[in-house]
């Protein structure tokens, strides 16, 4: 009856027909459960700004190096607090337009650092600007290339009070009389990018990442968090470099430098830890600070602070989780009152 | 009973010892770990076979050598003759005729006496006469059964797919050097994100789509001993493909792409085009198989048909919108990507060589039942494995454990087809010697087997663990797209042009094209899966992120030497089909009607 040999109809029929089979229990059926999801009840759904800003995302096809998506496994603890789960995309993929359908945020190689959570990690917009405006400014070794067309060159005397002016080194941009300005795109991108946060699940997020090293393993996930394991010069690598650099000299013009700072190396850490939790924006010259206090832990930032005191030439006393714990009750209080 | 013991003891020891190592997965003993090793060997048959190659002809070079020195040897021989005295010659002939007058009494090996063969002069006694000519092969020539109408457009499209992959992979090497110098230009046409769907867009549907196509034209006339159903329709699916590349590039490279998933960056009005291309050339095809002349179905006309149906279906549920919001675009993708490689590419390559491989030969296919299994798990098992690309995300378990498990089980097409090609070519490895189409098929059925089992490792849990996001995949896109496709298409082209044409080209430039491609290849994958192996292991390790971006930089700078060298090969080739091709009208009868083994193999 099926001689595939000689009966052509058949063969193609047959191979056609199973195929669809196969593919609708592989592909189509999954996928129109995956697409029944619902929001998390905490999550926001994007302003016209961000959306505007995500499809700037999607045409300079930004998804070529950068992933979003936390895997549940130990090395993945780093983008986020806990594995994306499918709710965390229901806002941000959806069908674009008729044109285009809903964007492969996902990504499938990490050649750049994951995004799922950088709204969180880097929450400054002076440092987007710049980063974007070129990414060797804030990090020397990066090969992410520069985005100079979302940015406009203006005449110092003619930049508007609404004008974002985007303060670039002067290696990076020494024309004497002109300024660098952000364009609408740019905003909306740095919009977009500060919106991308791991919303926190109701109850609290599990910690259901499956350990990698041995070391973890043995001692249980929790056990780096102890004080005194930590590593403050990984952790400001991981947190700070991005705008002070790796050698605390910061990015003249943009991030100030560590090195020999009043604030960090008075004898009284009381000033710093202040900088590290509620942010700080008292100086002109350089950008905003943002807050890390509900990032980083008083163990975290008893070991940064420790490492920023004692590196570089600095010479200060170390900071303890206690010292910590004292200055953000401190700070809660006065906000209190 | 030893095997049994060693049964009983893999079950007992090694078994629970695998499965217990799967729980603790560490970085320490990553050299040991299966996939790993199993990659080691894979790429160790590559180094070796092309070790061979080198050697096979290496030695051909120094017989040439020899056989100068025997002409050498020969003139010395003349000049003496030359300078003989005439009483020496007059001796010699006299000898000479005495001895041609000379007769045998016939009763030398019988008659009377017993027959004995005292000085060794019988090689071999043939007892059946008729089939005393068994190694004489039935001469054709093809020139004359290929229409001129079939001919230009296997030619059109063969050269359009040259023009795609110089300019594709100029692209992708100018992407490379970009990992190096990120400031090369400030152009926004010209920015990574946006180039680089460019080059894999332009590769994929450019060059390799449309030499399949071209060589598709060709195997399905001829298997079927039939005409193509309709000619003009193939330039209809000529010009549709072309356009569809061009328009496409320029949207991506605008700013215009279609949510970033890969290879359907295309937006749907620019892959519509591609579509009705390949719905046009499939009903060609079909037509022209269903009125063969011939009863039985050639496989490659299974591979080829079944290629085209299952990429118009594929194109069809990877642009339909209705259940591609949220993660149901990730499935989707998963599928749609691992598919447009493994149905579309794959399939119809080999199809291709079902054919290409005997005919170059002049052999028939090892085993035809083999191609048939190999058709069936083809369908089986690659259809179900898309998901693997998303291990660890945030996608169903059950469908990431199911093309985990499928994976696996593409060992099974992947021997079937590579046991059916080497066996093919044993008894002929003479042909290594005489020209470059059989080193093309042979590297490419060893990056077949190589390539796509490497790929099913790469599923395993831990392999997954180090390498997934990591440049290691662009090295296995690489090895498979361009180690596997594009060396059969090569093989392909130099296996039919020149019997096309009847002009070969030089070896010299084919040997070029080889040899720079496949070391080009070799440096290319080999500097980014050592380095996405050390960037992988840097994550695991949790260094800071930029640690992982500052130790590729020697492997992205071999990287782009390793593409340099491809591109190279690309011109070379270039310059080859150009002086196949051109003129070839003009070409004298004389020649388009030598006997096909002295024109080629």
């Amino acid at each position: 009856m099926l001689n595939f040999h000689k009966e052509h109809k058949n063969l193609v029929l047959t191979a056609g027909v199973v195929f669809i089979a196969l593919s609708i229990v592989v592909a189509i059926l999954p996928a129109f459960q995956m697409q029944e999801t619902e929001p998390i009840p905490d999550d926001k759904p994007l302003t016209d700004n961000q959306r505007e800003g995500l499809n700037v995302y999607v045409s300079e096809n930004c998804m070529a190096c950068h992933t979003q998506q936390v895997r549940n496994i130990e090395m993945d603890n780093i983008w986020g607090d806990r594995p994306s789960i499918p709710s965390d995309y229901f806002y941000s993929k959806k069908r674009l337009d008729v044109w285009r359908q809903s964007p492969s945020v996902l990504g499938s190689e990490r050649t750049g650092p994951d995004l799922t959570n950088i709204g969180k990690r880097q929450p400054s917009e002076d440092w987007h600007l710049l980063h974007l405006y070129n990414p060797r400014a804030v990090v020397s070794e990066s090969v992410m290339p520069s985005y100079p067309w979302l940015f406009e060159e203006v005449d110092s005397v003619s930049v508007r009070e609404e004008d974002k002016v985007v303060s670039v080194p002067k290696e990076f941009f020494n024309k004497p009389g002109k300024k660098i300005i952000a364009s609408e795109e740019a905003l909306r991108l740095v919009d977009y990018l500060k919106s991308l946060q791991q919303t926190e699940l109701p109850g609290g997020n599990v910690n259901d990442f499956i350990p990698a090293l041995r070391k973890i393993q043995t001692e249980g996930m929790d056990g780096e968090k102890q004080a005194g394991s930590l590593d403050g010069a990984k952790l400001f690598s991981q947190t700070c470099a991005a705008c002070h650099q790796e050698t605390g000299k910061g990015v003249t013009g943009a991030f100030p430098s560590l090195v020999g700072s009043d604030i960090v190396t008075d004898e009284n850490p009381e000033q710093l830890i202040r900088v590290v939790i509620q942010g700080y924006d008292a100086r002109s010259d350089y950008g905003v600070m943002p807050p890390f206090g509900n990032q980083l832990t008083d163990a975290e930032i008893a070991a940064i602070t420790t490492h920023e005191r004692s590196s570089w030439g600095n010479d200060a006393p170390e900071v303890t989780e206690e010292d910590v714990k004292k200055i953000r009750e401190l700070i809660e209080s006065e906000l209190n009152q | 009973m030893k095997t049994h013991k060693m049964l009983l003891w893999l079950l007992l020891v090694a078994v629970p010892n695998f499965a217990i190592a799967q729980e603790a997965i560490t970085t320490e003993n990553w050299l040991s770990s299966p996939g790993i090793i199993g990659t080691f060997v894979l790429v160790a048959i590559v180094m070796i076979i092309a070790v061979i190659i080198l050697f096979i002809k290496l030695n051909g070079y120094i017989d040439t050598i020899k056989r100068r020195q025997i002409d050498k040897n020969k003139m010395a021989f003349d000049d003496e003759l030359v300078a003989m005295e005439e009483e020496d010659i007059d001796a010699i002939l006299e000898k000479r005729k005495a001895a041609l007058k000379y007769k045998l009494k016939g009763d030398e090996l019988s008659g009377e006496n017993k027959a004995v063969d005292e000085k060794g002069l019988l090689q071999r006694v043939e007892n059946d006469p008729a089939n005393a000519y068994f190694d004489e092969k039935k001469k054709t020539s093809l020139s004359l059964e290929t229409p001129e109408a079939l001919k230009k457009i296997v030619i059109y499209y063969i050269a359009a797919a040259a023009v795609w992959l110089v300019l594709g992979t100029l692209i992708g090497q100018y992407l490379g050097m970009k990992f190096i110098w990120p400031e090369m230009d400030h152009q926004q046409w010209l920015g990574f994100g946006r180039l680089r769907p460019v080059h894999t867009n332009m590769v994929f549907w450019g060059w390799s789509s449309l030499a399949m196509i071209g060589l598709g034209y060709f195997v399905i006339a001829r298997t079927s001993n039939n005409k193509i159903y309709n000619y003009k329709w193939a330039w209809y699916g000529w010009w549709l493909i072309n356009a569809t590349v061009f328009l496409g590039s320029i949207c991506l490279m605008a700013g215009i792409n279609n949510g970033g998933g890969e290879y359907r960056e295309y937006i749907w009005p620019v892959m519509l085009m591609f579509a009705i291309a390949l719905i046009i050339t499939f009903v060609n095809f079909y037509k022209t198989v269903a009125t063969r002349k011939i009863s039985e179905i050639y496989i490659s006309n299974w591979f080829i048909l079944a290629a085209l149906i299952w990429t118009i279906v594929l194109a069809i549920i990877g642009y339909l919108p209705f259940y591609q919001n949220g993660l149901g675009e990730t499935v989707v993708q998963g599928y749609y990507m691992h598919q447009g490689v493994g149905m579309w590419f794959m399939t119809f390559t080999l199809g291709l060589v079902y054919y290409y491989l005997p005919s170059a030969l002049n052999k028939p296919i090892y085993s035809y039942s083999l191609g048939v299994l190999a058709f069936w798990t083809q369908m089986l098992f690659y259809t179900m494995i898309g998901t693997h690309h998303f291990v660890f995300s945030p996608l169903p378990w059950w469908l990431q454990t199911v093309a985990i498990v499928f994976s696996a089980g593409m060992f099974i097409p992947v021997i079937a087809g590579t046991t059916n090609f080497l066996m093919t070519m044993k008894g002929s490895w003479n042909h290594i010697t005489k020209s470059y189409v059989l080193p093309f098929f042979l590297v490419a059925t060893i990056f077949y087997f190589v390539g796509s089992s490497q790929g099913s490792l790469q599923a395993f849990r831990f392999t997954n663990y180090v390498w997934h996001f990591t440049d290691f995949n662009v090295a296995h896109s690489h090895m498979t797209m361009y180690g596997i496709i594009a060396f059969f298409l090569w093989a392909s082209i130099y296996a039919i042009l020149p019997k096309l044409t009847g002009k070969e080209p030089s070896q010299v430039f084919v040997g070029a094209h080889f040899w720079l491609a496949f070391i080009g290849l070799f440096a290319y994958m080999m500097s980014l899966m050592m380095g996405g192996t050390y960037k992988g292991l840097s994550w695991i390790d949790g260094e800071p992120f930029i640690e992982s971006v500052i130790l590729m930089t020697p492997y992205w700078v071999w990287r782009a030497v390793g593409g340099s060298l491809m591109f190279l090969s690309h011109l070379v080739f270039a310059y080859n089909l150009y002086y196949m091709v051109t003129g070839y009208k003009n070409t004298s009868p004389s020649i388009k009607t030598k006997k096909v083994e002295e024109i080629t193999v």
